[in-house]
């Protein structure tokens, strides 16, 4: 007898959602996050009351209070480090490890940010504009004295908005994107005015504070200097190649840089779920239909993690996906359930039309892959260069798990995630053309976050260990 | 497209592991014309996901002559494979714990000495002297000289240069699905049959999927499918030099010159040869992370980077299956041997010399005691296995 009806895996507004929809239908649902509360990225919580209020936190405290009166029982401060095909979850959190079941699976586990590459992108000092985010939402504290905004999407302005508003200087704003390209986005922007509004509201303080707005600009060297961190932005085109013309070379003690964003796929990829390579959606994603049923019973994927489309879309994404399970599950005889879908259907569509227009500006772009250069590490957690990737694909490293193995690109501590779509294109373009779907994507490996042996282990004695029999002499 | 190699090969080997790649390169650089059909790519399997040890502690003892020799390959790559995995010796601790484990390693140590494997019993303080890390609760240990583990996840890349220059014939990605004859040669076909292969001989080296692929030859012979969990920490000061298990072989242990302890030991996952290792068994996982902190407490403040499952193959009496194959001409058998990557290259090496009319160094491990007929087969074998 499973300890749940649901298990949710992630408390954003998907998560959050899929659990009060299950919840709301008589399910006994649990939800997981290894944050100290709900919201996600978008809607993150600051940490504690002295942390100073920025704008824009009612939805995230909306989504919390409606947790909070749910009947939904929270896992926060859990990390969940295994998921078995029998929906088990091994987490670890502040009693020590636990584990339950459930009979089925929503998982909303979100993104993992981007970055492409460039000379100096591993000094201490260049950090991601999702970490950024955190730094300001969360802790309230501003990523550097003076911050040099980089890299593509909606989260650039975000960034550099939320540092002004913490009274923190934004050296320049370099963005991939041109005008141009802003300007396609508008007829999907019309669909959420609201989310419009914020936006223009974001550019225009950074206009009134005078930042520089370098368009279709991307960085291309961070070296120490005396006085901080130097920068070279240099124009780019379309694909993301750094093309002739003017270097411009910017000082900051902080370089917040992003490249967008790639869905979170490891437990969908753990459990064997059919997955499916969209450059648009962020990256791989599992095969599932529009309320997010993936290939394997009971499973499903909602948020950004199933496709990105932005934290609006992930709300009604998450509702989706509850409603769905309610539904699977035989939650409940009368139709109500039911008859909810299709609202929350059209609110998801158009949400997500905004969100993917976001996601557009955000996706891969391959010539700023192939302008990595061959001494510029890919794979930080050991080291791996760009030339060593090329050599290993030239030998016939036919898809990612050869060139893991063959060059350790993918097998430190953060299992790939870092490196893994900038690793894979690169042996896409060298090996296959340029596919996506023939170079892979690196084997899901539990645990899903590295865990100490004595978390695992927990008190013992030789006796306690179940020693099998021996091995035949 | 339909891919038919217009000249056939002297020889094809069905599987690309350690096994099958030496035998055929052996073959290769005898002057023969080889092709190694690969389901995935060379050494992604049980060759290259293993532990990596190069160990006479865990060696049945009567491979103990042909791991020794073994080992001295392992150690001096440069000398036939020309490409490197990172082997390292270092000296080899098996562990007791327990009056019952004493008896054990005794047992043990005594039935490897005889088939040549210098093995001393060290007490308590000699073995904290040889690894000093250890849990001083230990009773007593068996030291071996001949021991040290290699980087296995290299292995694909060692072997896929040098077969290239031997002029190997490489296909990944290429899951053997039928065997026929054709014109006195034999026909390897490809899903769908979108690629052909002829050769003279055959080579069937598939490790775990032997079973399957000696059926498409019409021979019966059980192999069993063991999912061995592996687990590998973060980089970590030194904690250990030497290569550690326990008196029973149900712990492997060593730390890389990179920091990282791998630990295995052979406690079982859940898989099965179609689907590969599928998931850890959290019991076994914690059970072998007990063992192993039981052995270095040190290792309690490592983090667990990654675990993963690999698949072993053994035979019906658990020893190997080399030599030719009852009632064909020209295809012959290798795999199923127990700690099979310490001694893999040697047993390649001694199949090259059988096939090439050579008299092996050490004697082969005839397949024909293994052969079970079709109809005893279907009854008894099934609940053996699973």
């Amino acid at each position: 007898m499973p300890d749940f009806d649901v298990l949710v895996l992630g408390g954003g507004p998907a998560g959050v959602n899929a659990a009060l929809a299950a919840s709301a239908a008589g399910l006994k649902v649990a939800l997981f996050d290894e944050n100290t509360a709900a919201g996600g990225q978008v809607y993150r919580a600051p940490i504690d009351a002295s942390v100073p209020l920025t704008g824009g936190r009612q939805p995230g405290d909306a989504l919390r209070h409606e947790l909070a009166q749910s009947a939904v029982a929270t896992y926060f401060n859990h990390v969940v480090w295994a998921v078995t095909t029998d929906y088990r979850v091994d987490a670890s959190g502040p009693a020590g490890p636990m584990h339950c079941t459930g009979r089925a699976l929503i998982v909303a586990t979100g993104t993992t940010e981007r970055v492409v590459p460039f000379d100096g992108w591993t000094t201490p000092g260049v950090i991601g504009l999702a970490a950024a985010t955190i730094l300001l939402k969360s802790q309230g504290i501003l990523p550097g004295r003076s911050t040099l905004v980089a890299g593509c999407g909606p989260l650039l302005a975000a960034v550099a908005a939320k540092t002004l508003e913490g009274g923190g200087k934004v050296e320049a704003i370099a963005d991939m994107a041109g005008l141009g390209d802003w300007g396609r986005t508008l007829p999907a922007m019309v669909s959420r005015p609201d989310l419009m509004l914020e936006g223009f509201h974001w550019w225009r303080e950074i206009r009134r504070a005078g930042v520089p707005i370098l368009s279709r600009h991307t960085i291309v060297k961070v070296e120490q200097a005396r006085d901080g961190l130097l920068a070279t932005l240099a124009p780019c085109d379309a694909a993301g190649r750094p093309v002739a013309g003017k270097r411009r070379s910017v000082v900051a003690d902080c370089i917040a840089v992003g490249h967008g964003l790639t869905p979170s796929t490891e437990i969908t990829r753990l459990l064997r779920a059919e997955h499916r390579y969209s450059r648009q959606a962020g990256g791989w994603i599992a095969v599932a239909d529009q309320d997010g049923r993936t290939s394997r019973p009971r499973l499903y994927v909602a948020g950004d993690g199933a496709g990105i489309a932005g934290a609006a879309a992930a709300s009604h994404h998450g509702t989706l996906a509850g409603l769905a399970c309610a539904i699977d599950l035989d939650a409940t005889e009368t139709t109500q359930f039911r008859s909810r879908v299709p609202a929350v259907r059209q609110l998801h569509v158009k949400a997500a039309r905004f969100g993917r227009a976001m996601a557009q500006l955000m996706a891969l772009r391959p010539g700023h892959v192939d302008s990595v250069g061959p001494q510029t590490i890919v794979c930080r957690c050991e080291d791996v260069t760009r030339a060593e990737i090329d050599a290993a694909c030239d030998a016939g490293a036919h898809d990612v798990n050869q060139l893991k193995a063959w060059t350790r690109c993918g097998m430190g501590p953060c299992q790939g995630r870092t490196c893994a779509d900038v690793a894979a294109e690169l042996l896409a373009a060298r090996v296959h053309g340029g596919l996506r779907e023939p170079a892979g994507c690196f084997s899901a490996r539990t645990p899903l976050r590295p865990m100490t042996v004595e978390a695992l282990t927990g008190d013992f004695s030789y006796d306690d260990i179940p020693i099998p029999k021996a091995a035949p002499l | 497209m339909n891919q038919a190699m217009t000249t056939a090969f002297d020889a094809a080997v069905i599987g690309g592991g350690v096994m099958g790649c030496t035998t055929a390169l052996f073959l290769a650089r005898a002057g023969m014309r080889v092709a190694v059909i690969e389901r995935d790519a060379l050494c992604r399997g049980a060759s290259g996901v293993n532990a990596g040890t190069l160990t006479l502690h865990m060696t049945r003892a009567a491979l103990v002559p042909y791991a020794i020799r073994a080992w001295k390959m392992w150690m001096n790559t440069g000398a036939w494979l020309g490409h490197g995995v990172l082997a390292t010796a270092a000296p080899g601790l098996s562990l007791a714990f327990t009056e019952h484990e004493k008896t054990l390693l005794q047992q043990r140590a005594a039935a490897r000495r005889e088939y040549g494997a210098q093995i001393d019993l060290l007490d308590r303080d000699a073995a904290l002297a040889v690894e000093p890390g250890l849990n001083p609760a230990v009773l007593q240990a068996a030291y071996c000289a001949t021991d040290g583990f290699a980087s296995a996840y290299l292995t694909g890349r060692a072997y896929h240069a040098a077969l290239r220059e031997a002029g190997v014939h490489i296909f990944e990605q290429t899951p053997a699905t039928r065997i026929d004859r054709v014109a006195g040669m034999y026909q390897v076909s490809g899903p769908d049959d979108a690629i052909h292969i002829d050769a003279t001989r055959l080579v069937m080296a598939g490790g775990v999927w032997l079973e399957p692929l000696l059926a498409m030859l019409g021979i019966n012979i059980p192999v069993k499918t063991l999912v061995n969990q592996l687990i590998v920490t973060e980089r970590m000061p030194p904690v250990m030099q030497s290569v550690l298990s326990i008196a029973n072989g149900l712990l492997s242990m060593k730390q890389f010159a990179n920091g990282s302890v791998l630990i295995g030991g052979g406690w079982q996952g859940i898989g099965d040869r179609e689907r590969g290792g599928v998931e850890t068994v959290p019991d076994n996982l914690i059970g072998n992370l007990r063992l192993a902190q039981h052995v270095i407490p040190a290792l309690a403040k490592a983090r667990v980077a990654r675990i993963w499952l690999g698949l072993e193959s053994e035979t019906a009496d658990a020893m190997p299956m080399i030599g030719a194959l009852p009632g064909l001409a020209n295809v012959w058998v290798i795999g199923c041997v127990h700690s099979g990557y310490t001694s893999g290259p040697y047993m390649g090496k001694l199949l090259a010399q059988a096939m090439l009319g050579e008299e092996p160094e050490l004697p082969l491990f005839d397949p024909a005691r293994l052969v079970v007929p079709a109809a005893a087969l279907t009854q008894s074998h099934r609940e053996k296995t699973e």
